[in-house]
């Protein structure tokens, strides 16, 4: 036996072990397996021009798409506000999933209730099951607000949401008064950024309710759906206090995905106070760090007469010094020195490693605003995008993006893909590879199928931990994404020159 | 006037879409700007209006496209008699798919893409009954103030408004909907008038209008007009003016219905001898014993 009780062998190196070894040809011989190289050569053909073409063209089937349905954006978004209880209206296993989804990726649990409807409710309608699991949530989990969002089941039979919201109050599931906000978020219907936009919509719109605007000075700021927000919000703090204003940021999960370990079990942890958001109707200006995800929820900031800005994910040089400029234009403070030292330094940087960095190439998927702000940063760099692919884009994107890449030279080869999945990616990369991918855990793939290293720098994270704990954005922020990039390069070539003799060096 | 949501219910063949667009044609000659909206899988809400044999509806449009963010308002849109705007809601072939769910896209879609801006009335033409949450989107929360109903004085008309005003209850305690009337379009059956009157009380509303049964609809309908537009001199079409003035003047009049039982509703129908008592001692009884 290669393990015994006392000495006990990781998978990775156990099931290499000659028993194990056997007993795979074993078992591949029962079950009359496809021989090998049979396998190889279909995969080979799957790497071929004339199969990207096939694959191009395939309408029907979307295999591994890279984005996660409205639900799950809904979530993430509720979990920002203070005390405030996800409510998926819809199946267990829905709110299971997103649920495991977040926390695979912050390693933090996310809790979330679930309406549990089942055959019975789909034929009669969720009403009951809505009125029921109110007063349960309310009554077990005392929270301050409830946000309803919907799953695929509930919006098929046409649960008419503000209906059984009020009949649920009627029947004493919850005080007339208690805020329960609500979005509609069929998981058929466009991606998680449409869930997230849907709920602070929706939050907007009960916690503003009856309410005139009083403008002030204040500035809001809705990050986004981002796996990256515990090291980005307090980043963005941390950039906005030294500036000196008064700011709100609508939905902060950072401490929610970010719970210490001493002893204390914290359901609801941090996030935007409710009369933080009741006020925000009042601000000045809403700033939007991603604009594919407040599409909805920043026009109605600008119907109640806020100023409205938005952002493409800001990423880099170029998309933070805009960032800050916008804040100072809309408070009238200046950028803060320390803030220019900061820039100094992010510039130093790039400088320093412009050797290594000048014209790697990349291919870039995630969501539409991630692709956009990674491009872009990667140009300043002196990289060369060459496939961009946002299965959640759609045309407005792709012509933003076409425009983003003609600003530079280092753009003029890439390619944009709107609306395409990641087995769409592979024949890409297969065919037009590029050095290297920047995207979520899923580009695991290509690095073992086509030998293209991935680098990680947007959701989901499942195989690699902590490093949504560090900011990506500001110029602190961008140190962090050159130096995980350049440390992927400088890696690849030691490995690369591992065996040659030639530049092996301890100096890069 | 700020924008009235109304709608047409009723039983399958009562003559809903005939009698919608005769009405509605005979506001937009009051000068009222108009957008139906039909939410029948069958699509022929707006033949009348279009001249057309089946508009291009919304879903079909949808799916040819790929999906429904890849649609043009002005794609679904089509402005006919009297510049009435068409939009189809369409939906599924018999027997696959949810109908229900294509109501409420296509209501979603035209409500984001501004279908609604600068007209006086929407007007929603429903499929039969109100046989899923999907058919019930026109009566929710901010969307149709008042429904009408559209019934005769047959025994399955009279079913179909009941089980209709159920639909509007469940909705109207928290929400703006509202039952506006009946409209009996006539089937000349026996003392339908009465009928129709009765039922009217028993559901807490009010016959709006009794449409009297002329052939000139039907030569009209060959032509895929209305009679406002094919024959505007006649009595009939005369009618149906009267009927439009009565909605134009009903707004914020609705009441919320009050349903029966179907007790109560077979009862009624046996006073006015459209349904026979049961005779409870023949029940279960086969034919070779009840000769025995």
């Amino acid at each position: 036996m290669p393990q015994s009780a006392d000495r006990i062998l990781d998978h990775a190196s156990l099931f290499n072990e000659p028993e194990y070894l056997e007993l795979f040809a074993r078992k591949h011989a029962l079950e009359n397996r496809v021989p090998p190289d049979k396998v190889q050569e279909q995969l080979d053909y799957t790497k071929s021009w004339e199969y990207r073409e096939k694959n191009l063209a395939r309408e029907s089937l979307c295999i591994n798409p890279a984005k996660a349905c409205q639900p799950l954006g809904a979530m993430f978004a509720t979990v920002g506000f203070a005390k405030t209880l996800a409510f998926n209206h819809g199946s267990q296993g829905c709110t299971a999933y997103f649920r495991s989804h977040l926390a695979r990726h912050f390693k933090e649990p996310c809790a979330a209730v679930s309406t549990s409807m089942t055959e019975d409710a789909a034929v009669f309608g969720g009403m009951q099951n809505l009125i029921d699991g109110l007063s349960n949530a309310y009554t077990v989990y005392k929270p301050d607000m409830i946000v309803v969002s919907t799953t695929c089941i509930a919006e098929v039979i046409g649960d008419d949401l503000s209906a059984f919201i009020a009949n649920a109050r009627e029947k004493g599931s919850v005080p007339m008064d208690f805020p329960v906000a609500q979005a509609h978020t069929p998981s058929f219907v466009g991606s998680h950024i449409n869930g997230y936009d849907a709920v602070i919509k929706g939050v907007f719109t009960y916690l503003w309710e009856g309410k005139t605007r009083e403008p002030n000075e204040r500035i809001n700021i809705i990050p986004g759906f981002d796996g990256f927000a515990v090291g980005n919000n307090r980043e963005l703090k941390r950039i906005l206090n030294a500036f000196d204003i008064g700011y709100d940021i609508i939905s902060d999960v950072s401490d929610q995905f970010d719970t210490p370990t001493d002893g204390t079990y914290r359901m609801f942890d941090g996030g935007t106070p409710l009369d933080t958001v009741r006020g925000a109707i009042n601000a000045k200006a809403t700033v939007s760090m991603q604009k594919y995800c407040t599409e909805k929820a920043g026009a109605f900031v600008a119907e109640k007469g806020q100023q409205y800005a938005s952002f493409h994910y800001p990423l880099g040089l170029g998309a933070t010094d805009e960032f800050l400029m916008k804040i100072s234009d809309l408070t009238g403070k200046p950028i803060p020195d320390s803030l220019e030292k900061e820039r100094g330094r992010l510039v130093d940087a790039m400088a320093d490693s412009s050797a290594w960095l000048h014209g790697k190439s990349y291919s870039i998927f995630g969501d539409p605003d991630f692709v956009l702000g990674m491009t872009r940063f990667v140009m300043e760099m002196g990289g060369e995008p060459v496939h961009c692919l946002a299965t959640n884009g759609n045309s407005e994107w792709a012509a933003e993006m076409k425009a983003l890449l003609a600003t530079s030279p280092y753009g003029a080869r890439a390619q944009v893909w709107a609306g395409k999945d990641l087995w769409a990616m592979r024949s890409l990369l297969a065919t037009e590879p590029s050095d290297y991918v920047i995207g979520s855990t899923y580009g695991k793939i290509f690095e073992r199928d086509l030998g293209i290293p991935l680098i990680r720098l947007t959701f989901p994270i499942f195989d690699r931990h902590h490093h949504h704990r560090f900011p990506v954005w500001g110029y602190e922020g961008a140190i962090r994404v050159l130096v995980t990039i350049l440390d992927k390069i400088l890696d690849d070539l030691d490995r690369k020159t591992i065996k040659t003799g030639i530049s092996f060096d301890m100096v890069r | 006037m700020g924008l009235r949501q109304i709608a047409f219910y009723g039983k399958g063949g009562i003559g809903k879409s005939t009698t919608s667009q005769n009405t509605l044609a005979a506001l937009a000659e009051l000068g009222r700007k108009i957008l139906i909206v039909g939410c029948d899988p069958k699509a022929d809400s707006t033949r009348l209006i279009l001249h057309a044999k089946a508009q291009n509806s919304v879903l079909s449009l949808a799916a040819e496209a790929g999906s429904i963010e890849d649609l043009e308002l002005e794609d679904v849109l089509k402005v006919g008699y009297r510049d009435i705007k068409c939009v189809e809601s369409g939906g599924p072939e018999p027997g696959v798919g949810c109908a229900g769910r294509g109501v409420i896209t296509s209501i979603n879609f035209l409500e984001e893409n501004g279908a609604y801006e600068g007209v006086d009335y929407v007007s929603y033409d429903v499929l039969g009954d109100v046989v899923c949450g999907g058919f019930a989107m026109p009566i929710r929360e901010n969307k149709a103030q008042e429904i009408y109903i559209v019934m005769s004085g047959e025994m399955m008309a009279l079913y179909a408004a009941n089980n209709i005003s159920r639909g509007i209850l469940k909705y109207a305690a928290n929400g703006t909907v509202r039952l506006g009337g009946l409209i009996c379009n006539s089937r000349m059956t026996d003392k339908e008038l009465d009928l129709s009157e009765a039922m009217a009380k028993k559901l807490g509303t009010q016959l709006i209008h009794f449409v009297p049964r002329d052939n000139v609809v039907q030569h009209a309908e060959l032509r895929r007009m209305t009679v406002l537009e094919y024959d505007p001199e006649c009595a009939q079409a005369e009618e149906y003016r009267k009927l439009a003035k009565k909605i134009d003047a009903n707004g914020g009049k609705g009441t919320i219905p009050t349903p029966v039982s179907m007790d109560e509703l077979e009862d009624m129908l046996m006073q006015f001898g459209i349904l026979k008592p049961d005779d409870e001692t023949i029940v279960g009884q086969a034919r070779n014993k009840a000769v025995a």
